[in-house]
C-alpha cells in the first residue's frame, strides 16, 4: 500500500526545490505560492499571475496521513513504530508522565474519538490501539495563536515548527484540540546521553514545543516518513492533492474518520478501522 | 516626589525588609527553575500552564478595575473620588507589572521574549495582549504620576493629560477582554469556549479589583492620616456587589448552557471543579469556598446596615477578593486543562519553587504598590 516511489520523488523534489528557492523556512506562506515559485523557475514568472492561477487549481502537495489501525493490533508494530519515530528526531524519554515528550504514541478508540465513542461499541475496535500524531490540520488552531509564527504551515500543508523561534508560551498546546504537542519541561539532551543522537535531526534545548513534523526532513530527501518506513503495510503517507495518488485511491474505496471533525480543523490524518 | 519613600517609620522599612526577602527567595527560585527549565513546576503535557498564567489572568482584572473609579469620576464628576482615584490607578501600575512578570516566568525561553514583538503576529492574541497591557502600563504611569504632581503643587491635572485619563476607559475594558480571547477562542476547550467569557471577566474584574482596593484604603485609613472617606467607601461597596452579582449571574448561565443542553464535553469541565470528575476532585472543596465566599460577600455588602460598618465592610471585600481569586486565580485555568483533549483527567499540584516564584512576584507588587501608596499618602498628608 506503500506509495509509489517515483511519484514520491517527483513530489518530494518539487517541494525541496520550493524550499531552496523561498525565502526562509520560518516565513508564514500562503497557499499558493509554492505555484507562484515554481513559476519563477521558469522563466521568472509573474508572481500575482502564478497566485492567481492557483487559487483555481488549489496546492498540488497536501501531505496526509492514513492509519490502518486493524493492523496495529500486534503490540509490536505500535513499538516498530513509535520507536522508529522517536529515535530517528532524537525524542527524549524522560520516564515519567510529567515530563513527558511524544511524537506518535497509542491511544484507545474513546480517548482518540471522544465524541464518537459508545458503551455498546464492537469490542474489536474497543481493544485496538489507535496511534495519534499530529493532524497537520488544514486550519490548525496552533498556528492561528502562536505569537511568533515559530509554529506555521508549510504550502504542502505540514504544520512545522522553528525551534529557535519558539519563545515556550505554551499556546500552541492550550490550542491544539488533539493533544499533540510536547513541551520541554527540561533539558532532553541529559537523558539522550548513552545512546547515540541521529546526528540527521537536531535535539532541541529545553524550553520549546515540539512535535511531530511529518518527518519533513526526510521527505525533502525523497524518503518516506521514519514511521511509515517502520510499518509501511499500517501507514500510507501520500499527496492529497493528487485524485490519483495512493492516498486518495485508499480514501475513495474505504470508510475512514477524522479525530474531531466538528472543530473544522480538517485533519491530515485518517484512520481506517 | 520619588524621595518621600525613602522616608518612613521603622514599621515602614521593616515591611519593605520583609518584602525584599520574599522577593529574594522567590529571585533564587527563579534562577533554580532557569538553570533546570520549567520542569521544576507542576506543570505537564496535559496541563500546559498552571499558577503563573493563572495569576496573570487574575491580576489583568485587578488592573482592570481601576476604571470603575476613573468613569464615576472623570465621566461623571464624582468628586467623592477625587482623592482616591490615584490609588485606582497606582493599583493598576502595580497590578500590570505583577501581570507582565507573570509572563515572563511562565515563559519556557525567556531571553527570546521580544520575539513576540519582532515577529508580530497579528492574528495572535497574545500578541494583542502584549500590546494592551504594555500601553496600559504607560498610560496609568503617565495619568497616575502626573496627577500626584499636580496634586501636590497644588494645581489642576494638566490638560494634555486628560486626552489619556478617556483613553485608559476603553482600555481598561480591553485588557481584561483581550486576556479573556486569550481562552474564549480556543477549540476543544469546551470550559472556555463560551461568549459570556470576556463579560464575565470584566464583572469578576470589577467586583475583585475594587474590593483588593477598598482593603488597601482600609489599611492606609488605620496606619496613615489618610481617610478615603465615607461615601467614597460606600459608592466602591456598591460597585463591588452588583459586579459581584453580575459575575455570579453569568456563571450561573455558564451551569445552564452545560447541563441543560447536557453535552458531556461542555459539563465535564464544571463538573470536575464543582462536584469532582471520575473520582478527581481536588478542586472541589476550593470551588465552593470560592461560591460561599461569594454569597457572603454580596450579602455583607448589600445590605447597608453592614456595609456602613468598617470592620464587616473589610470582611465583606475580603470574602469577594478571595472568591474570585480562587475561581479565576485556580479553577479558571485548571477546569480547561484537567478534563483534557482525550478526556483524560490529569490533576495538577503547583511546586515549592512555583509557588515562591509565584509570592516573589506578588511581593514585587507589593514592593511598588507600597512605594507608590507611600508617596501618595504623604502628598496628601501634607496637602490635607
Amino acid at each position: 500500500m506503500s506509495m509509489d516511489r517515483r511519484e514520491f520523488i517527483k513530489i518530494a523534489g518539487l517541494t525541496s526545490l520550493f524550499g531552496a528557492g523561498a525565502s526562509g523556512a520560518f516565513q508564514l506562506l500562503e497557499p499558493g505560492v509554492l505555484d507562484a515559485s515554481t513559476h519563477e523557475e521558469h522563466g521568472h514568472g509573474d508572481a500575482a499571475h502564478g497566485q492567481a492561477e492557483e487559487q483555481a487549481s488549489g496546492p498540488k502537495v497536501r501531505w496526509a496521513m492514513i492509519v490502518d489501525v486493524r493492523k496495529c493490533e500486534d503490540p509490536e508494530v505500535v513499538k516498530r513504530i513509535v520507536k522508529a519515530c522517536h529515535t530517528a528526531h532524537n525524542v527524549p524519554d524522560f520516564g515519567n508522565p510529567k515530563d513527558e515528550v511524544k511524537w506518535i504514541w497509542a491511544d484507545t478508540y474513546e480517548h482518540a474519538f471522544t465524541d464518537s465513542a459508545n458503551e455498546f461499541m464492537d469490542k474489536g475496535i474497543e481493544h485496538l490501539p489507535f496511534l495519534l500524531l499530529c493532524n497537520h490540520c488544514d486550519d490548525p488552531p496552533c498556528v492561528r495563536v502562536c505569537p511568533t509564527k515559530a509554529t506555521f504551515k508549510r504550502p504542502d500543508g505540514i504544520v512545522a515548527m522553528d525551534y529557535h523561534r519558539c519563545i515556550g508560551c505554551r499556546f500552541c498546546m492550550a490550542g491544539c484540540p488533539y493533544g499533540s504537542r510536547s513541551f520541554n519541561w527540561r533539558d532532553p539532551r541529559t537523558v539522550l546521553k548513552g545512546k547515540p543522537p541521529n546526528p540527521d535531526f537536531p535535539t532541541r534545548v529545553r524550553g520549546v514545543v515540539e512535535k511531530c513534523n511529518f518527518c519533513v526532513e526526510r521527505i525533502w530527501k525523497g524518503l518516506q516518513p521514519a514511521c511509515v518506513e517502520a510499518a509501511p503495510n499500517v501507514l500510507t503517507f501520500g499527496n492529497l492533492a493528487d485524485p490519483n495518488s495512493n492516498v486518495r485511491q485508499i480514501l475513495r474505496t474505504r470508510v475512514s474518520m477524522r479525530r474531531k471533525p466538528e472543530l473544522g480543523t480538517k485533519p491530515s490524518v485518517f484512520y481506517l478501522v | 516626589m520619588i524621595e518621600k519613600a525613602l522616608k518612613g517609620e521603622p514599621r515602614y522599612w521593616a515591611w519593605i525588609f520583609f518584602l525584599l526577602s520574599i522577593i529574594g527567595v522567590g529571585f533564587g527560585c527563579y534562577l533554580y527553575q532557569l538553570s533546570y527549565g520549567l520542569g521544576v513546576t507542576g506543570m505537564s503535557r496535559d496541563v500546559s500552564w498552571g499558577v503563573y498564567i493563572a495569576q496573570f489572568t487574575y491580576l489583568v482584572g485587578v488592573a482592570a478595575s481601576a476604571v470603575m473609579l476613573v468613569i464615576p469620576m472623570y465621566l461623571h464628576h464624582f468628586k467623592k473620588y477625587a482623592k482616591v482615584v490615584i490609588f485606582g490607578e497606582f493599583l493598576a501600575i502595580a497590578a500590570v507589572t505583577m501581570c507582565l512578570l507573570f509572563i515572563i516566568v511562565d515563559i519556557g525561553q525567556p531571553a527570546r521574549v521580544l520575539n513576540v514583538v519582532l515577529h508580530p503576529t497579528p492574528r495572535s492574541i497574545l500578541f494583542w495582549d502584549m500590546v494592551v497591557l504594555n500601553g496600559y502600563l504607560i498610560i496609568n504611569i503617565i495619568v497616575g504620576w502626573n496627577t500626584l504632581l499636580a496634586d501636590k503643587k497644588g494645581v489642576p491635572t494638566p490638560g494634555w493629560v486628560k486626552p489619556f485619563i478617556y483613553l485608559s476607559i476603553p482600555w481598561a475594558i480591553s485588557i481584561h477582554t483581550v486576556t479573556a480571547f486569550l481562552y474564549a477562542g480556543l477549540p476543544g476547550r469546551h470550559l472556555w469556549l463560551t461568549a459570556v467569557m470576556a463579560p464575565r471577566f470584566l464583572a469578576s474584574a470589577f467586583a475583585s479589583g475594587p474590593a483588593l482596593l477598598t482593603l488597601l484604603l482600609l489599611l492606609v485609613r488605620r496606619f496613615s492620616k489618610f481617610d478615603a472617606g465615607f461615601d467614597a467607601f460606600q459608592t466602591l461597596a456598591k460597585t463591588i456587589c452588583y459586579a459581584m452579582i453580575i459575575n455570579v449571574f453569568l456563571l450561573l448561565m455558564e451551569f445552564f448552557t452545560a447541563y441543560y443542553s447536557h453535552i458531556p464535553g461542555h459539563i465535564h469541565g464544571l463538573e470536575y471543579l464543582f462536584f469532582g470528575l471520575h473520582g478527581y476532585d481536588n478542586l472541589v472543596p476550593f470551588m465552593w469556598t470560592s461560591a460561599i465566599l461569594g454569597v457572603i460577600g454580596i450579602f455583607l455588602l448589600l445590605v447597608p446596615k453592614l456595609r456602613m460598618r468598617y470592620d464587616l465592610l473589610a470582611v465583606g471585600c475580603g470574602a469577594i477578593f478571595l472568591g474570585t481569586y480562587i475561581d479565576k486565580g485556580v479553577g479558571l485555568v485548571l477546569g480547561g486543562f484537567v478534563p483534557n483533549p482525550f478526556e483524560g483527567v490529569t490533576q495538577y499540584y503547583p511546586t515549592f519553587p512555583e509557588l515562591m516564584i509565584t509570592l516573589a512576584i506578588w511581593g514585587i507588587g507589593a514592593l511598588i504598590l507600597t512605594i507608590l501608596y507611600k508617596i501618595a499618602i504623604s502628598v496628601r498628608e501634607e496637602t490635607a
